[in-house]
C-alpha cells in the first residue's frame, strides 16, 4: 500500500491510477454544501477568498462536535454529487484533489483530467474510524455555519481510494 | 415515572454509538462471506468503525441524522402533552450533551437553530400496556433517496420489484451499503412512506408474518445483490442485506410503494418505560 505525504503535487498525482489505495498524510480542508455555495459567490463577486485553494485537499465533510479530550468527533465523507455543481470554479482556483463518497457526473470526471487533479472516495459511513487518522482541527472560516464550517484537518495515514485518477479513469463502470 | 430524560440519554446514546445486534451480525457474516477482496476490506472498515465508536462512546457516523421518535401507548399510559414535551426535549438534550451534530436547519433559510426539531410519530395500542419509545435518527445520505411511486391498482408484481430495484440503483454507492430497505406497499402516499420507514424497525433476522411477503422481500433482495453494487460501490455480494415489507389496506383506485433507503449504520434503539 502506498504512503503518501501532502502537499499533494502533480508529480504524486500523476502516479496514482483509480481504484488503488493509498494511505495519505497531510492536510484537507472540509468543505460541504453551504460552504462550497459561500466560495463559489465570493469568486463570482470577484472578492478575496478566506483562505487559498492552491493546490489544497478538499474534504467533503460535516464532523459532529468535538468530544471531550478528543481533537475531533466522527468525520466521514458526505456525498460528493450534491458538490458536482460548484466543482469547476474550485478546480479553476486551483484546488487538487477532492475526498467524498460516491459517483461524480461524466463533466467532473473531465474537468478532473483537464486540470489534473484527483478523486478520492474514504471509507463510507466510517466516521469514528476516521476520527483515529486526525491529528489536529483548526477552524479556518465560516464559524456560523456551525458543522459545516471550513475546518483545516491535519491527517495521519488516512486510508483512500482512487475513485477518479487525473487521466479521468474512474472506479466505478458507469457514470451518471 | 421514573426520570425519563434519563432513559432517553440513554436511547439516544445507545442507538447513536452502537449498532443494533441484529446489524452487526448481519454486516459480521456479509465479511466472512464476502471473497471479492475490496468489498471485503470495506466491510472490515465497517466491522471496524462499530468497534470504536461503542469502545469510545463517539457517533457510528458524522451525520447522526434527523431524530425520528416512534412513541407507542399502551391503554394504561397517560399520554399528555406536558409528556411528549419531556420525551422531546430529552431527546434534543441528549443530542447536544453527546455532541451529537446540530444537523437540523430551516429548509429555505439553512439558518441551523442548534438542536431543535425532530420527527415524532405517535401510535395509540389499545390492547398494549406501558409506553415504549423508539429513536431512528436518520441519515440523509440515504433519505434523500426515498422515493414513492403511485402504482395502477391493476400493476403486476413484477413492476413493483423492478421499481424497487431502481430505487437501489439510483441510489448508489454515495448512499453507504450495503442497504436495508423499509418498503411500505398501500396506504395513501404518506402512509406508504411511513410504513416504508417503520419497516426499518423490525429486526431484520425475524421473519415477516406474511408469507407472501417473505417471498417477495427474498426475490427483491436477490435481485439487489444482483446489481454488485457493493459497500463503497466497489462490487461484492452485498449490496443490501435485508428488505422488509410492511403493507396496508389501499384505495380501490391506486396502490401506493414507498421506498426508504437505510445506510449500513441502520441505526435505532427503543425503550420499554411501565
Amino acid at each position: 500500500m502506498k504512503k503518501i505525504n501532502g502537499p499533494l503535487d502533480k508529480k504524486n498525482i500523476q502516479g496514482l491510477k483509480a481504484g488503488e489505495l493509498i494511505l495519505f498524510s497531510g492536510t484537507f480542508y472540509t468543505a460541504r454544501d453551504q460552504a462550497h455555495k459561500i466560495l463559489v459567490e465570493l469568486m463570482g463577486k470577484g472578492k478575496k477568498l478566506p483562505l487559498d485553494l492552491k493546490n489544497q485537499i478538499i474534504y467533503y465533510c460535516g464532523p459532529t462536535k468535538t468530544p471531550p479530550g478528543r481533537v475531533i468527533g466522527s468525520c466521514g465523507p458526505t456525498t460528493s454529487a450534491r458538490m458536482d455543481s460548484f466543482t469547476k470554479p474550485l478546480l479553476e482556483n486551483g484546488i487538487s484533489a477532492m475526498v467524498g463518497k460516491g459517483r461524480r457526473t461524466k463533466s467532473i470526471i473531465r474537468l478532473i483530467k483537464k486540470h489534473r487533479a484527483i478523486y478520492f472516495l474514504a471509507p463510507a459511513g466510517c466516521g469514528a474510524l476516521l476520527s483515529k487518522f486526525i491529528l489536529a482541527k483548526k477552524l479556518i472560516c465560516f464559524r456560523h455555519l456551525g458543522p459545516e464550517a471550513i475546518y483545516s484537518l491535519k491527517v495521519k495515514e488516512f486510508p483512500l481510494i482512487v475513485g477518479i485518477d487525473w487521466q479521468g479513469r474512474s472506479i466505478y463502470e458507469k457514470e451518471t | 415515572m421514573k426520570d425519563i430524560s434519563k432513559h432517553i440519554e440513554d436511547l439516544v446514546r445507545k442507538a447513536s454509538f452502537s449498532l443494533r445486534k441484529d446489524i452487526e451480525k448481519a454486516l459480521e457474516k456479509a465479511y466472512h462471506q464476502e471473497k471479492e477482496k475490496k468489498a471485503k476490506m470495506a466491510l472490515g472498515w465497517i466491522l471496524e468503525n462499530a468497534k470504536i465508536a461503542e469502545k469510545e462512546k463517539i457517533a457510528l457516523c458524522q451525520d447522526t441524522g434527523l431524530p425520528v421518535i416512534f412513541i407507542e401507548a399502551g391503554n394504561d399510559v397517560k399520554l399528555t402533552a406536558a409528556l411528549l414535551k419531556r420525551v422531546r426535549d430529552a431527546v434534543l438534550g441528549a443530542y447536544k450533551d453527546n455532541c451529537l451534530r446540530p444537523s437540523l436547519v430551516d429548509p429555505l433559510t439553512r439558518n441551523n437553530p442548534q438542536y431543535q426539531g425532530l420527527i415524532e410519530h405517535i401510535i395509540f395500542l389499545p390492547k398494549a400496556k406501558g409506553l415504549r419509545i423508539t429513536i431512528l435518527p436518520k441519515g440523509f445520505g440515504s433519505e434523500n433517496k426515498t422515493q414513492l411511486k403511485m402504482f395502477e391498482p391493476t400493476a403486476q408484481i413484477k413492476q413493483i420489484e423492478e421499481f424497487i430495484v431502481n430505487c437501489v440503483k439510483e441510489a448508489g454507492p454515495e448512499s453507504c451499503p450495503p442497504f436495508f430497505l423499509g418498503i411500505g406497499i398501500g396506504g395513501t402516499s404518506e402512509y406508504a412512506l411511513y410504513l416504508a420507514k417503520k419497516a426499518l424497525l423490525d429486526k431484520i433476522d425475524s421473519p415477516n408474518n406474511d408469507k407472501f411477503l417473505r417471498t417477495l422481500e427474498k426475490r427483491i433482495l436477490s435481485k439487489i445483490n444482483s446489481l454488485k453494487i457493493g459497500p463503497m460501490g466497489l462490487g461484492g455480494k452485498f449490496t443490501a442485506l435485508a428488505v422488509k415489507i410492511k403493507k396496508s389496506q389501499t384505495h380501490i383506485a391506486g396502490l401506493p410503494v414507498g421506498v426508504n433507503i437505510s445506510c449500513h449504520a441502520l441505526r435505532s434503539a427503543t425503550i420499554k418505560i411501565k
